[in-house]
Formats: structure tokens, sequence, C-alpha cells
């Protein structure tokens, strides 16, 4: 503290003695500013704080407006004399220069002839700290709400008394909820009261903010410590036994660090030890040349050892002993042992609600993930399902749709109108994109499926060349609406961005859809039939390749509006296809052809399978995919037709 | 030209009937061939493409000049389409069949390794203009990228002192420059009295997507109380994803800052911007960096390559590249590698922001770094730039490459170890 | 037997007299041994070229003859690579590990070397540990014996289980896809051992001869790699042509049929499998010293399917179909990817050979299967015989 107070005397010191110099017309503000110009032209988060401290300290009516504009970037310098001033943008490129005291204009300058102050984010955030005592109780609910973001941010053991006198007044019922919540974050931290922090601490039991565990977390932090007894004062955590709960080596590392055990020789310091006493071709009687394995090296050392030239080795009987002579502990950072307790308690309290949030928010992306790969698979599935053809284009058929809604958006710069007539048009042309391809290639491969998958990668190559000398092969934007923007929270475990909700949505009307068309239309009864037997139900007056066309082009529109909703949450490239294309299949296999709720079982398990590793493994989610593929290779072999296979005759083969 | 090398030159053509080749026959002599080994297809086309417009344009405009040494320059552009056996292969072609005098080229370090072998075994030249993880140096190679202490290190610092960061989330797409960055500032960071414990490292697949759950583990690292920032070195388009997943979960720069190694002009150009304003970016150049030679620069290649391109830091890299090594030839009055090599040592050129580089012995550049806040428009506020910092191809905070040097001008090394006083290896690993 | 096979099979003897010739050819034209015609980086992607025949073989083999398309064939090649590749590295690192610890002040021991070399391969990817998977690297014999054998495992345990539980047709070759997206994305991670997305490189330099230029070895490997095919496709045309043959490709025309005759659908198809999976990892072995460098996006499936493509535009079901296939597609693609194939001006658009090579490629790919099911081989069949096989 002290040093910290000295530097603020210094900066009014300097302030008083650099007054002079500076012109009359200035105003108190600006003469202020001038002394410590250079600290405010290269601001930094770590030399910024007496300065501010100097303006608040000035009580200048003008400083809180002054303090609002820096954070916003709007205070300029002139180059030539160095003084501030607010500015707005003025005719031929010029600014109208603005007095930060008084709001007068005061001129036009060039822009080459002033310089824009931008205080960085860390600046920014003292400021804000700065400018709470002035907002906490403004009239203007948007600066009280500033004030407590600031707060919320960082906070420190002066704001505390302020804050306790601006909740009384407030009217606001949520901003004084938050500040009632505040209040008791920062007691926690800076609180002078014992029982005052021990019942704001209690109070945050089963909470889930992240900003209470924030609070919470730093009082039971530990550091290990060690002692030949005990000392008072000392708030011990757990004492901890050298060889079980901490380890020998560590142990005796604290030791050697407060010098109070000899430094373990390595065996670098070893072998530089050695070279130091070479002589005439040996080292402790024995010939350089031969010191080419460890243990020569080491019978060289315990030659010198025992000529008393080098330390000698530590052995692990001598590390033993020496630890046992002392007791180990981790203590809290935090010496009152009822605050720590009470700690404790209320994250314990915590960490189970948060391991049940945390599942329920890996559930959730499960779930939203699954939803995905439905999309992205459920067309393969009906094709795949009615007319044992694998398409390997349609990967390509999703990036079609994906395209689709850039270029709809090229057009119609409303997102609300263009997302809405992008779905239906991606369908309409990844539909007639797959009616042309069943026409024009498939129908001519009736019952070679293995020469369809290769005919089909064949288109699929070509299409995404042809998309890539089109759009090029950088990734274009497709934005969402503004209301898809932002996340739904439940708290600050739980939540699920409102795009991936969509794509839920989206999923699950598809599947009702599907289910209709297939279980309660015409269409999908002459579907079902041509799947189970195609002979007898052209016997029975079905058309089978006009069904087929129709299957075809429906399975091809869903994967068209999945393109849409994949490059929504993700990117449009010509590649987007191509990362879902295996992943699709897989979901197809997984879950048992020419069954949409097949489809959906497996989509299920491998969304949520993938997630469930993902936990498992956080550092590497390449590896998670990996042990997803196996896993699913392992599975085939027990399941050949899937979760859910077809039964009896319509199975097939 | 004897009987042997006509025919020699007569069964190549007929062999590969490449235009290329023919026109390397005519002009045998009278130009200065300069090799542009970019990917102008496959996934690295569309940032590679790019850096072989500014070369052809640096090549134009140098023709415009005058060339060098009164020799036009003639520019021998291939494909090595992002296939990394093929860099190597291309390289052999290019320095055997064309025998150009120097390679600008390459973009990733596989591509860069791929092709060490081949330029060290035929003595070629070759500039490479991308921020890459360091630990290495070769005599065949000059960096005008950034190294790690270019980048990453006063990137750590901003976010160390200015922002007051306290837990570092490391997130990067799992290959060769972010393991070796996140490494470095892994040894940084505990040097700088940062523990394990708040030190968090993810890497995901090339073209992630699924950024959910990463970025809800990057959120509950908040719950100690400490300030979180992550550290993003995750390359290409998978920074959409993760973008627009930041943006979802409403995190502001203001609670925890991003700041990117690989994110610029161009790869802002996919998304909209307006939810991230405030995220960081480091390099030693962005476009709207406010000097005169910069301006000069933007004006001269929008009327080269359209006016709705964007300018980024490895052109800039290039065309100081480029520079120096035409200052070089014209210092040396050759081309020849090894004069050309030990003329450019020493040799200074000014950057686009101001400032000047040089040539270090270690054959890295010394250079600037900026941070850069995102803005709306997609491009960058500089909210930082530091006096010119000299690159460093053995980092200082890793133990076994601490002890480790290149200087190519007295040591002649490009792995010498200070300890034991001698050169570890006159080849680069790869 | 083996004259009554050569007889049966004259194509053969074609084939390995036109073999002979062109390697013939390309050491007179090359730089090391002949004119200097050629150039060094020309004669390496005709040894490469020569390797993906080989590996195409392997390919029909496996769907031409058997019926089983696998999708997941440059898995067994990649692996082969990689073997020879931990070699390759290991050796060369250790003589330049043991060169610059000569001028040491005390001998190395073998721990000091091992931990040297471990940070010139491992410090460049961020690590320095050796994994266990290089256990064996500093020993030819043993990588070489790896070669054949860790590919060879991995596909006797993947086909004991895919044809244990009769999973056949699409499943299977969406199963084999699976494989190879697998292993690539095993082999991406760094942890792998491998060296992530670095993979292994450098890989032309072989140990122990860093004193021959690159021009003689390249020509050392092109002989090697037309040794293999000769031999691949002499043992390919003998296993197909005899009562094994007939087995085969009797399953692929009525595989419920054969296993109700009593034959074991099963073992035949996982020695055929097995089979083309270590031809492919020989010709991956032969492959990647000359490519200098290799990396797991050499395992995506994208290969694989190429692979497929080539073998079918070639004409499966033909041992020279499937090289005509490799050999023509590849050296086409590398040419027209190449940017040296001359662009042609439509006055308002510019047809860029760069970016309309993968469009026709997909297309004329597509037109092959619709139209000329037997791809290219079997227009030789109409010209130089009736009888189809």
């Amino acid at each position: 503290m002290v040093p910290l107070m000295l530097r603020h005397c210094l900066v009014l010191i300097a302030t008083l003695v650099l007054l002079s110099p500076v012109k009359a017309q200035d105003s108190d503000l600006q003469m202020l500013l001038q002394a410590n110009r250079a600290a405010i032209e290269k601001a930094s988060r770590s030399t910024i704080e007496p300065v501010l401290d100097a303006l608040v300290a000035s009580k200048l009516p003008s400083v809180s407006s002054f303090l609002e504009k820096w954070r916003e970037k709007e205070v300029w310098q002139r180059k030539d004399d160095g003084r501030f001033f607010f500015a707005r943008p003025a005719d031929g490129g010029q600014y109208m220069l603005i007095d930060i005291a008084t709001g007068a204009e005061a001129g036009l300058a060039d822009k080459s002839a002033i310089d824009q102050l931008k205080p960085n984010s860390g600046v920014r955030a003292v400021i804000a700290s700065t400018l709470v005592e002035f907002q906490l109780s403004d009239p203007d609910p948007l600066r009280r709400t500033e004030a407590l973001t600031a707060l919320e941010r960082d906070a420190n053991e002066s704001h505390l008394e302020p804050l306790r006198g601006a909740i009384e007044s407030e009217t606001d019922p949520a901003l004084k909820a938050r500040k009632i919540r505040l209040e008791r974050l920062i007691t926690i931290r800076f609180g002078s009261d014992a029982a005052r922090r021990a019942e704001a601490i209690r109070s945050f039991a089963g909470d889930l903010g992240v900003d209470a565990r924030g609070a919470l977390n730093p009082l039971v932090a530990t550091t290990p410590g060690f002692a030949e007894d005990l000392p008072a004062g000392v708030n011990v955590a757990r004492m901890l036994t050298p060889g079980k709960s901490i380890d020998l080596d560590t142990a005796y590392g604290m030791l050697v660090d407060a010098d109070k055990a000899p430094r373990v020789v390595s065996t670098e310091a070893r072998k530089q030890a050695l070279i130091a006493h070479m002589a005439d071709g040996q080292v402790g009687g024995i010939p350089v040349a031969s010191l080419d394995t460890q243990e020569a090296r080491d019978r060289a050392y315990m030659a010198l050892v025992a000529d008393g030239r080098v330390p000698p080795l530590i052995t692990l009987e001598m590390k033993q002993a020496e630890v046992a002579r002392y007791r180990f502990y981790e203590a809290y950072a935090e010496t009152d042992p009822t605050l720590t307790e009470a700690a404790e308690d209320t994250l314990s309290s915590i960490s189970l609600q948060v391991g049940f949030n945390r599942f329920l928010d890996l559930v959730l992306d499960g779930l939203s993930l699954a939803s995905i790969y439905f999309l992205a698979a459920i067309g393969l599935a009906i094709t795949f399902g009615v007319m044992g053809v694998i398409n390997m284009a349609h990967g390509e058929f999703i990036m079609i749709g994906a395209y689709t809604g850039y270029v709809v958006q090229q057009f119609i710069p409303n997102y609300t109108a263009s997302i809405l007539l992008a779905l239906p048009l991606a369908f309409a042309v990844a539909f007639l994109a797959g009616v042309a391809l069943e026409r024009l290639v498939i129908r001519h491969l009736a019952h070679r499926p293995l020469e369809t998958l290769l005919a089909t990668f064949g288109i699929s190559i070509a299409l995404q060349q042809i998309a890539k000398n089109i759009f090029g092969t950088q990734a274009r934007p497709l934005t969402s609406p503004a209301w898809l923007d932002g996340a739904w929270v439940l708290n600050d475990v739980v939540s699920i961005s409102y795009i991936r909700i969509a794509i839920f949505v989206l999923a699950l009307v598809f599947l009702v859809l599907l289910l209709f068309i297939l279980n309660r239309t015409r269409l999908g009864l002459e579907v079902r039939a041509v799947t189970q037997n195609p002979r007898m139900a052209s016997s029975m007056g079905i058309n089978p390749d006009r069904i087929n066309m129709l299957t075809f082009g429906l399975g091809s529109g869903i994967a068209g509006i999945a393109g849409v909703a994949i490059g929504l949450f993700a990117k449009v490239t010509s590649e987007l296809g191509s990362g879902y294309i295996v992943q699709s299949f897989m979901t197809v296999v997984v879950g048992g052809v020419g069954n949409i709720w097949g489809t959906l079982a497996g989509a299920s398990m491998i969304g949520s399978l993938q997630k469930a590793i993902e936990f498992f493994n956080p550092s590497n989610t390449l590896a998670a995919q990996t042990y997803m593929i196996i896993f699913i290779i392992v599975f085939i072999q027990f399941r050949p037709k899937g979760i859910i296979a077809l039964k009896g005759r319509a199975a097939g083969d | 030209m004897n009987f042997t090398t006509k025919l020699r030159m007569a069964g190549v053509a007929a062999l590969l009937t490449s235009t290329l080749l023919s026109n390397a026959a005519l002009a045998e002599g009278e130009t200065i061939k300069i090799g542009v080994l970019h990917s102008l297809s496959g996934t690295m086309a569309i940032s590679e493409t790019t850096l072989k417009d500014t070369m052809l344009m640096l090549i134009e405009q140098q023709n415009a000049k005058g060339g060098i040494l009164g020799k036009k320059l003639e520019a021998v552009v291939v494909d090595p389409a992002s296939d990394w056996p093929l860099f190597a292969e291309k390289a052999r072609e290019l320095l055997t069949v064309d025998k150009v005098d120097v390679m600008f080229g390459c973009w990733t370090s596989v591509s860069r390794k791929s092709v060490l072998p081949v330029i060290e075994e035929l003595n070629g030249l070759l500039f490479y203009p991308v921020q890459y993880e360091g630990e290495e140096s070769s005599k065949n190679v000059f960096y005008t990228g950034a190294a790690p202490n270019q980048q990453a290190i006063p990137a750590t610092d901003y976010f160390l002192e200015e922002l007051g960061v306290q837990k570092f989330a490391l997130l990067g797409t799992d290959y060769v420059y972010p393991r070796t960055t996140n490494k470095i500032l892994e040894a940084y960071l505990k040097s700088k009295g940062i523990p394990e414990s708040d030190i968090f490292i993810n890497y995901t697949p090339f073209g992630h997507s699924d950024w959910s759950k990463i970025v809800a583990d990057v959120v509950a690292l908040g719950a100690d109380g400490k300030k979180v920032g992550v550290i993003s070195t995750i390359n290409g388009d998978a920074n959409i994803g993760f973008y627009k997943e930041l943006a979802a979960a409403g995190i502001s720069a203001d609670d925890i800052p991003v700041v990117a190694f690989s994110v610029g002009e161009e790869e802002l150009s996919g998304l909209d911007t307006s939810n991230l304003v405030g995220h960081l970016a480091a390099w030693n150049y962005f476009q709207s960096a406010d000097a005169p030679a910069n301006a000069e620069f933007i004006k001269e290649w929008k009327a080269f390559a359209g006016e709705k391109r964007v300018t980024n830091d490895p052109m800039e890299a290039t065309y100081i590249g480029f520079n120096m090594w035409v200052k070089a030839v014209e210092k040396a009055g050759t081309t020849d590698v090894d004069a050309v090599s030990a003329a450019i040592i020493g040799e200074t050129f000014p950057n686009l922001t101001g400032g000047t580089a040089e040539m270090l012995p270690n054959h890295h550049l010394s250079k600037p770094v900026l941070i850069g806040e995102i803005q709306a428009d997609g491009q960058f506020d500089i909210v930082s730039q530091t006096e010119p910092v000299p690159g460093d191809a053995w980092t200082d905070f890793l133990p076994e490459s601490k002890v480790l040097e290149a200087d190519w001008k007295d040591l002649n090394c490009g792995m010498y170890n200070t300890d034991t006083k001698t050169c570890v290896q006159m080849k680069s690993n790869y | 037997m083996e004259r009554s096979f050569l007889i049966r099979q004259p194509s053969v003897l074609v084939f390995l007299g036109l073999l002979a010739l062109f390697t013939i050819g390309a050491t007179v034209l090359s730089d090391g041994y002949g004119l200097g015609l050629m150039s060094t980086s020309f004669v390496k992607i005709l040894g490469k070229t020569l390797c993906l025949c080989l590996v195409a073989i392997a390919m029909d083999l496996v769907w031409g003859y058997c019926g089983i398309l696998s999708l997941g064939h440059f898995a067994f090649f990649g692996l082969g690579g990689y073997m020879i590749g931990m070699w390759l590295m290991w050796a060369r690192t250790k003589d330049i590990v043991i060169a610059s610890m000569a001028t040491a002040e005390l001998p190395a021991t073998a721990g000091e070397i091992r931990e040297a070399i471990g940070t010139q391969i491992f410090g460049v990817v961020g690590g320095s540990r050796i994994p266990a998977i290089w256990a064996f690297a500093d020993s030819l014999a043993i990588q070489l014996i790896l070669v054949l054998l860790v590919p060879g495992l991995l596909a006797l345990v993947f086909g004991w289980l895919a044809f244990r539980s009769r999973v056949t047709g699409v499943y299977l070759s969406i199963l084999t896809q699976a494989m190879t997206l697998a292993l690539s994305l095993y082999l991406f991670q760094n942890d792998s051992g491998l060296r992530g997305n670095n993979g292994l490189s450098g890989l032309q330099n072989i140990p122990g001869l860093t004193d021959l230029s690159q021009s003689v070895i390249s020509i050392w490997f092109l002989w090697a790699s037309a040794l293999a095919l000769a031999l691949g496709y002499l043992g390919t045309a003998w296993v197909v042509s005899g009562k094994f043959g007939h087995v085969i490709r009797a399953i692929r025309d009525d595989e419920a049929r054969i296993r109700f005759l009593g034959y074991s659908v099963e073992a035949y198809k996982l020695v055929v499998f097995v089979l083309s999976a270590l031809i492919a990892a020989v010709a991956g072995a032969l492959y990647y010293p000359q490519a200098g460098i290799i990396n797991p996006a050499e395992v995506a499936p994208i290969a694989s399917i190429y692979l497929a493509v080539w073998v079918a535009i070639g004409g499966r079901g033909r041992i020279y179909g499937a090289v005509i296939g490799a050999a023509l597609v590849s050296l086409l693609s590398s040419w027209f990817t190449g940017g040296q194939a001359p662009d042609i001006p439509l006055g308002f658009y510019t047809v860029r050979w760069v970016d309309w090579w993968q469009v026709l490629l997909g297309l004329g790919f597509v037109l092959v299967t619709l139209y000329a099911p037997r791809g290219i081989g079997g227009m030789f069949d109409r010209l130089f015989r009736k009888d189809v096989s």
C-alpha cells in the first residue's frame, strides 16, 4: 500500500508543479490531464490507476463524463499541443473538436492533426471500476447497470461501502437483486467482519453461479508447507504423509527449496562433475574412453566421492530420514477456520449441484449433436432404405443447401426473411438435384449397389470442385437472424445456443413430417410397398420408378435443409458436406436401414456417445472421434443390422 | 550452350511437354527466375493464392523499375495443391528443371519440412513468409514470418500485464504449430508464476465445428475466481464455428478475452464480427496500420488484385522478404545462393507499419509486434505496438532449445549448442 | 504348373516384358545412370506411379476378383509407409546424433544417444519422449517385418470381425472407410507417437547412403518398385488363375451358392483381404521413401476411394486393367493439377485445368461406370480376346 500512496503523492506533486506552464485559458481538467499526459497517451492497466485516483480526487464535475468518453474511445488528442478533446466527424474528413470541460466547440481539425486515444480492454476495465462510485446511484438505470457489470468483473475493497449504501435507494427490483448478490460476493472477498462473511458464504449454498464459486474457491485454496512442529495461526486443511498423499521426491524438493536439505545431484550434474575432474584422460581412475555406460560413470563418480572431491549422492534412505524430521501439510490462505469451514461446506453443496447440471448440459449438447446428425443422415436413410442405394453425393446435397442459403442472403439482406426463404428454396434446389441424379445416373445402375456408390462418388468430386470454382475455397458467411443470437441460459452451467435449439426443433419437425408422410399418406404407403417388395408393388399398380425418383428427391431435399442448418451454426465451405458424410453413413448403419426410428436411434447414440467420450477426455477432441468410430466398428459386429433391424419379410436381403 | 545441354533441354521439354520448361530453355541467361511455391488448389489455396498474387505484383513492380542487375525477373509458378509430398516434388522440379534462383513459398510447417531436405540437398534458397513455431534455422531458408517470441510471447505478456489474465485456456488445432507454441507458452507462463493447474490445453481436429462443450469448459474455468483468457492457435475454417459459438454464449471480450495467432483480415471476412468486437489478434502487421508505406501498398494491391481484397501479415512478410532479397542480390552482384545468403544478413528494409526490419544472422527478422482488437467491420484496431523484436529461432523457454543458437554469420551453424560450444548439426530437423 | 499358368495367361508375359522395357528405358534416360534426359523428379514420379500400380493390383484382387469393395486400402499402404519411415527417420537421426556427440568430452552412453534422438525427432512436434511404438525403430530387419506384420494384422483382425458377422456389400465398404478414417484421425493426434499432422519426413535420405545423390537413389527405387510390381503382378496372376481364383470369383458372383457348396466363404475372403493388404503395405513401403514424407492425410478416406476409381477406370477383374487405370489417372492427375496443362481461353471465361480437372475426372468416372463398366481393360479384351472372364 505504501508505494501506491507514494505514487499518488508523486502524481499530485507533479500535477502541482506542472500547473504553472499550462496556459491560463485551459480548464482545470485539461491542466490535470496535461500533467499526466504521458500516462494517458500510453495508458496501461499497471500505470493508469494513480492518474485516475488523481482525477477522482480533484472532484472536478466533468471527470465522470470525461472518463466515460475516454472508455468509449471518444477522446482525441491534438498532435501539435497535446491537448485532449472530444470530437465528432465534420464535413470534408475533418473533425469538430469539443472542449472536454465545457462541451463548447473548439474548432475544426484535420484527421491527420489529431490522434484518437484507444485505451485497451484492461485500461477500460480500470476506468469502469473507477466510474463505479459515480454511477452506482445514477438516476439512469443504464449507468447503474454498467456500474454493476464493472463490479462483477473487477471489484475491490473500496467498492464495498458505496455498494452497501446504494442498495436501499435502488428502485429497480432486478438491479436491486443484483446489488444484493454483489454485496454478498464482495463481502466474502473483502469484508472485515468475520460473522458477516460467514453468513454471506453460507447464503450461497447450492448456488450455481460461476461468480459464487469464484468468490468461494480462493478462500479454500491451499498451499503445501512443512514444519518441525505445526506453527500456531496456520489454518491447516489436511496433513500430508510423504510417500502417500505427497510424493517423497516432491516433499524432499520442498526441503531443498527451503535450504533445509542438500540438493540431489542429478545425472547431468554428475556428468559435469566428471568432466570437471578429468585428468590425464581418466576420471577417478577410470579411462574416459570407457565412460560410455551409465554404470561406468557412476563408478567414476563414486570414486570421486570417495576422494571427497564431489558431493555425495543422496540415497533413498537419506531422503526418507530428512523428510521424516518434518511434518507436511496443506494450509489455507485464509486464516480463519470458521470461514474456511463454511466455504468448504457451501462448495461441497454447490459441487453436487454443479455435477448434476454439468450432466444435464452434456445431455443437451448430445441432443443437439444428435439432431444435427439426424438431419444430415435422414435423407440418406430414406434413399438407402427404399432403394438400397448409397449416395456418396449426399454430403454435396447438404453443401448445395448451405450455398443456397448463402446466395439467398446475398439478395435478401433481412436475415429473418432470407432464412425463411432459404429453407424451402434449399429443399427445392436439392430436391431437383436429387431427381436429376436419380434419373440420369442411379436409375441406370439399378441392382448394382457398388457401382452406384462409385458413380455417386464421381458426382461428389465434380460437385465439390464446381462449388469451389463458383464460390472459392474461402468459407462463406451464413448469418442467423438476430433473434437466434445468444443462448438459452438456465444457469451458469447449463446453457444452449438458440441456433442449436432451432436445429433441434427443425429435426423434430422433420421427424414428425416424415413419419406422417410414410405412415399416413398414399405416397408413404407406396414407398413402404416398394421398400418391402418392389416387384409385388409394381404388380399392384405402383410405379416403382416414380416412387424411387420421389424418394430420392425427398431425401436430397432434406439434405438441403440440413445444409442451411449446419451452415448457420458452423461454416459454409465446399467441404462442408464431406465432413458429415461418414458420420451420416455411421448413423444409418448403426441405426438400422430403412427405418426412421432407426436413424433417430443411431443419431442419438452417436451424438451422445461422442459427447460422453469428449467428457472423459476433455483435452483431445480428435481422440473422441477415433474412439467413436472404433466403437461403431465393434458395435456392428454384434448388431450387423443396426439397432432397429427390420424383421421378417421386410428385412429382404 | 553446348550440344549436350541442348539435348538435355530438348529431352526434358519433350518428356514433360511443359510450357514453362520450354520458356526456361528459351530464356536461359536472360532472366532471373523466381519460383513461387504456393498451393493454388486444395485446402490451403485460399491463403496461399493471395501470396502468389503478391509475388506476381512485386515482380511486376520490380521489372517496371528495370529488374535486378539489368536482368528482368521471371516468375515460375507451380501448384503443390496443398499436398505435402507434392511440395517436395515441386521444389525439386523448380531447382533442378527450372533452375530457379530463389523460391518464395510454403504455408504451414509441414509443407516447409517437406521442402527442407530437398533445398538443403540441392542448396536452394527459400523465403518462408508465415508465422511458425520456431525451433529451426536452416542455412537455405529465410523466415520472414513471426517466430514465437514475435507473436505468442508478446501476446501472452499483453494478457498478463494489460488485461490481468490469471488463468489461461490454450486452444489449438492438433498440429505442430499449436503444439509447439503451447508447449513454449506453458513453459513461459510457469516461469511467470502461473501454476500448471491454471493452464488448460485443448486440441481439436482441423475444420472442427462442434464447439459448444469446449466453450462451456472455458467458461467453467472462471469458477475459482481468476480472470480467464483464451490463447487460440485454432487454424483456418474451424475459427468460424468457434467464434460463432463464442458469440452465441455471450462471452464478451471484457469477460474472457480471446487472442488468436491465426486469425487475420482474410479469416474474418467469412463471418459477422459484430458479436466479436474486442477480441484480439497478434501479428506483425494489420491492414489498419496507419503508415504512409502501408497506404501505398494497399493502394497498389487493390489496383493489382481488386478493390475488395484485403492485405494481411504474410503478405507483408512476403513483401519484406522479396525486397531484402532484391537488395542482397544487388549488393552481391549475383544471384548465387551462398553469396546472396551472406549479403542479406544485416540487410534492412522499412516495414509497412513503420520502423525497419533487419535480417538477423539466424535468418529471422526483427519486427514490431502488433496487437489488434477486432472491429465490427472485420478490421483490427491496433491497441499495442512494440519496438522491433528480434526473431529467436530457438526459444529460451524450453530447456532443450535454451542452449541452442543459430548464427549463419560467425558460427555458420543453425543449431549451435552454447554449452558444449559445438554445432549440433548442419542440416535441419524435419 | 508354373508353365501352364503362364501359357494360359500370355498377358502376364506381355506385361512383364513391357515393364522391363520401361525400366530399362527410364534408366537409360535418367540423370543417375544414363543420358540425363530425364530429371530426377520425373524418375521419382515414375517410381511412385509403379507403387500406385502395385496397390491398384491389390485393390483389384480384393474387389475385382473377390467382390469386396474396400474403401480403406490406403490404410494398409500408409501403415507400410509409416513402418519403413520409422526406421528411415530413426537411423538418419542416429547418424546425425552420433556425429554431433563425437566431439563431446565424455563418450556418449546408449541412453544419451536415445534421448538425443528423441529430442531431434519429437522436438519438432513439441515432445521429446520416445513413444513405445518406436521400440524397434533401430532395427531395419524388425521394421521390415513390421511393414508386413502391422498392416497384415490390421487386415486380419478387421476382416475376421467383418466377415464373421456377414457384413457384406455397401455395409462392408462403409466399414472399411470408417477404418481408414479412424486410422487417419488417430494418426492426426500428436499423441499417436507418429508425429501427428507432420508425419515422418525426410524419408528420401537413406541412412548410410548419404553420399549418393538422389539421382542415383531414385533409380534404385525405380528398380525396386518395378521388381515389386512384377512380383506382385506375377503372384496375383498366379493366385487368381488356379482353383483358389475360381472360388473367389465364384464368391464375387454368388456368395450364398458357394457357401451352400460347402466352401468356407469367410476363410477365403479373409485370405484374399489379408493378402491384398500385404501387397498394399509393400507398395506403401516403397512409395514413401520416394515421396519423402508421409503424413495422416495420406490415409484419409478420399485416397482409398480414388484407388477404387483408378481400378474401375482401368477395368476391374483384370490385373493389367488396374495397372493401366492407376498409371493413367494418377499421371494425368498430376499433369493437370501441376499447372502445366495449357489453359483454354473461351473469351468470357478461361478454363483453368487446375480448377476443372476434378470436375472432368468426376464426370468421366460416372460415364465409365455407366457406359463402360469394364473400364479401359474391357476395351483391350474386346480387341484381343473373345472370351472374357
